[in-house]
């Protein structure tokens, strides 16, 4: 296909003429094709989010949740049901029969006012066990020590506190260790103060109180099961075995023989990352095929504007078929100006992106979250190839019409 | 050399048939200045579209050069009318917001060949608008409207020049400078073809076929040629 470069100055000659048009024009594409760059990149930097969120927690590591679930799909808690099957001594089992979880610590949540002197701070504590410490990755103390196996549960009232917690209620002026702070209505004595850790799991490891896993079920909470507990898997271990056998010993415990009636659901930080990637994995696509949407719409846009771009310049279609314009021409003419219009479009669209998704990421640092700035070159490429061929898909028609016209009559045209 | 041979062209619009012209045979030699006269809708334009390549003829016979075209295909025939015919209208038909040098460039846009600038300043120069050749169109007089429409017939040096009433949208001095230059291009030894219903304008020209009900009936060679001078001693 023969494209003179004359051809492509008169066309460009064309669309300074009409600058305003042209603009406008452009301008669907323009939206069109920024909001697929800023979807794919806020998609992928959201995706990055959660996956940091979940490696924070520490890979190798199995969540058994009480209430079964499927594996793919969300536990029984996020639907706001507390099951009460699952307790601290089926994680000592883990613990005990299956050689190769190394740790097992279980886990109790609630909400607390805590309060020193004239100071209170509203949080929450964690009643765990006192191998929490092995299980966690990135867990420290920093001052004083973390509970005993013992402590934990002897119903003692001891505390250790997440940092910030610390810093609200001490302001890192007193020391801490020893003192007696009110959690609730309850006493304890401060034991010691976590490292900061930032935020892993969705869960804010600082803004928390650890206490024995005892003293929040009986004390606190007046209940004997445990919202979650969590076990860590030797290195190198088989973990989709570990998980059958995690399961073995919580059925036995439980007295289950068929499958269908567990009570529980295990799973491993793997699968829990498999699980959240597709789901945003999904929900990027989706929100990519709405995008996609508004550049089929930019296309329409282009298209009616060319048509009536094709109506005012019948008279020139026909001057120029006059003049010796082939048909070819005349819809080159015309394509050309719905590709350079559109390619236009597409790298104005793609700037605008890149620079959305860039304060996107700036704000959302300066909001506290642990975001990357993200933009793939394949975004790049796919969103200037639908722009092709948006182009080429809205622009054949107006080009054929023009293309078409008797130059007698567009001469005569008024 | 033009030559037609009982040539018929009828349109068919939604079954209706209208027949224009019932047989119109017509030689034209090279160089000649001739006039198309006849009322409105007696076929004038419709033989000057046919000739011009704009237009297919439905029966008889279309030589150009000795050579037949009486049935060519659409890519030939826009070659044709870019190489061998230029156009000027009544209503000049200049690109909007375009410059003089721009609108004289267009027919080079659709030749195969390299366009060179000096060709373009030439053809500007011989219409006498070399000082206006930066202007847009809109900012020009209809007269120099209308020479730049001749400059860019002339631009692909084509043998025939055909003016489609060119005085039709002109006051009558314009008019006259039009007339002069279009003679001159005859002097030169192109083939002016002259459409008009005005027997003032026709009477530039050397040769004036009457045409009505898409007949030829009257071929006359007019003894009365107004004679004309050269504008701005471009044109010899």
């Amino acid at each position: 296909m023969r494209i003179d470069f004359q051809i492509w100055l008169g066309t460009l000659q064309a669309l300074k003429r009409n600058k305003m048009r042209s603009f406008l024009t452009s301008l669907g594409i323009v939206i069109g094709i920024s909001s697929v760059v800023i979807i794919m990149s806020v998609g992928a930097g959201a995706q990055s989010l959660v996956v940091n969120q979940i490696q924070g927690i520490g890979g190798d590591l199995l969540a058994i949740l009480p209430g079964a679930s499927d594996s793919d799909g969300p536990p029984a808690a996020v639907m706001g049901i507390s099951i009460t099957t699952l307790t601290a001594e089926d994680l000592e089992a883990i613990e005990t029969r299956v050689p190769e979880i190394t740790a097992a610590a279980a886990y109790v949540r609630g909400i607390a006012t805590a309060s020193w002197q004239n100071k209170t701070d509203d949080t929450s504590f964690l009643g765990t066990t006192g191998n929490y410490m092995q299980v966690e990755e990135g867990a420290e103390v920093i001052v004083g020590n973390f509970f005993s196996e013992e402590e934990a549960n002897s119903i003692s009232k001891v505390a250790v506190l997440g940092s910030s917690v610390a810093e609200t209620l001490f302001g890192g002026n007193s020391d801490p260790i020893d003192q007696r702070i009110k959690i609730n209505k309850e006493f304890f004595r401060v034991i010691g103060v976590m490292k900061e850790r930032g935020t892993a799991g969705f869960q804010d490891q600082d803004d928390q109180i650890f206490i024995p896993i005892a003293t929040a079920q009986k004390l606190m909470l007046g209940i004997n099961y445990l919202t979650f507990g969590r076990a860590k898997v030797a290195q190198g271990s088989d973990v989709d075995f570990v998980i059958k056998e995690v399961i073995d010993v919580i059925r036995d415990r439980h007295n289950i023989d068929d499958p269908k009636e567990d009570d529980f659901s295990v799973r491993s930080s793997e699968s829990a990352l498999d699980t959240l990637k597709s789901i945003t994995d999904a929900l990027n696509y989706f929100l990519g095929m709405v995008a996609g949407i508004s550049l089929i719409v930019g296309g329409i846009g282009i298209m009616n504007i060319m048509l009536v771009s094709v109506s005012e310049s019948t008279k020139e279609i026909g001057l120029r078929k006059a003049v010796g314009a082939t048909r070819r021409d005349i819809s080159m003419y015309f394509l050309i100006q719905t590709i350079v219009l559109s390619l236009l479009g597409g790298i104005i669209g793609i700037f605008w992106g890149i620079l959305i998704s860039f304060l996107a990421s700036v704000i959302a640092n300066v909001l506290g979250y642990d975001w990357n700035f993200i933009i793939s070159i394949s975004s790049i490429i796919i969103s200037l190839f639908f722009t092709l061929i948006v182009a080429l898909a809205f622009g054949w028609y107006p080009a054929k019409k023009a293309s078409s016209l008797n130059p007698i009559e567009a001469l005569r045209y008024e | 050399m033009i030559e037609l041979k009982d040539v018929h062209k009828e349109f068919v619009n939604d079954e209706v048939v209208t027949k224009v012209l019932h047989g119109v045979s017509l030689k034209i030699d090279n160089g000649e200045f001739l006039a198309i006269m006849g009322p409105s809708g007696s076929g004038k334009s419709t033989l000057m579209h046919i000739l011009g390549f704009l237009d297919t003829l439905s029966m008889g016979k279309y030589y150009f050069d000795n050579k037949d075209v009486s049935s060519l295909d659409d890519n030939t025939l826009a070659k044709y009318r870019n190489k061998k015919v230029g156009f000027v209208f009544q209503s000049f038909n200049l690109l909007p917001k375009t410059s003089v040098w721009e609108n004289v460039r267009l027919p080079l846009l659709y030749s195969n060949e390299k366009i060179n600038s000096k060709v373009i300043e030439e053809a500007i120069k011989s219409v006498g608008l070399e000082h206006r050749k930066d202007h847009l169109s809109n900012q020009l007089s209809g007269g120099e409207k209308q020479r730049v429409a001749i400059a860019r017939a002339l631009v692909n040096k084509p043998d025939i020049i055909f003016a489609d009433e060119p005085t039709g949208n002109l006051d009558s001095k314009s008019g006259i400078a039009i007339m002069s230059i279009l003679a001159g291009l005859s002097r030169m030894g192109k083939t002016v073809i002259l459409v008009t219903h005005e027997s003032t304008t026709a009477k530039y020209a050397k040769r004036i076929i009457t045409v009505r009900d898409g007949l030829i009936v009257n071929d006359e060679i007019n003894k009365d040629v107004i004679k004309t001078e050269n504008i701005n001693g471009q044109l010899k």
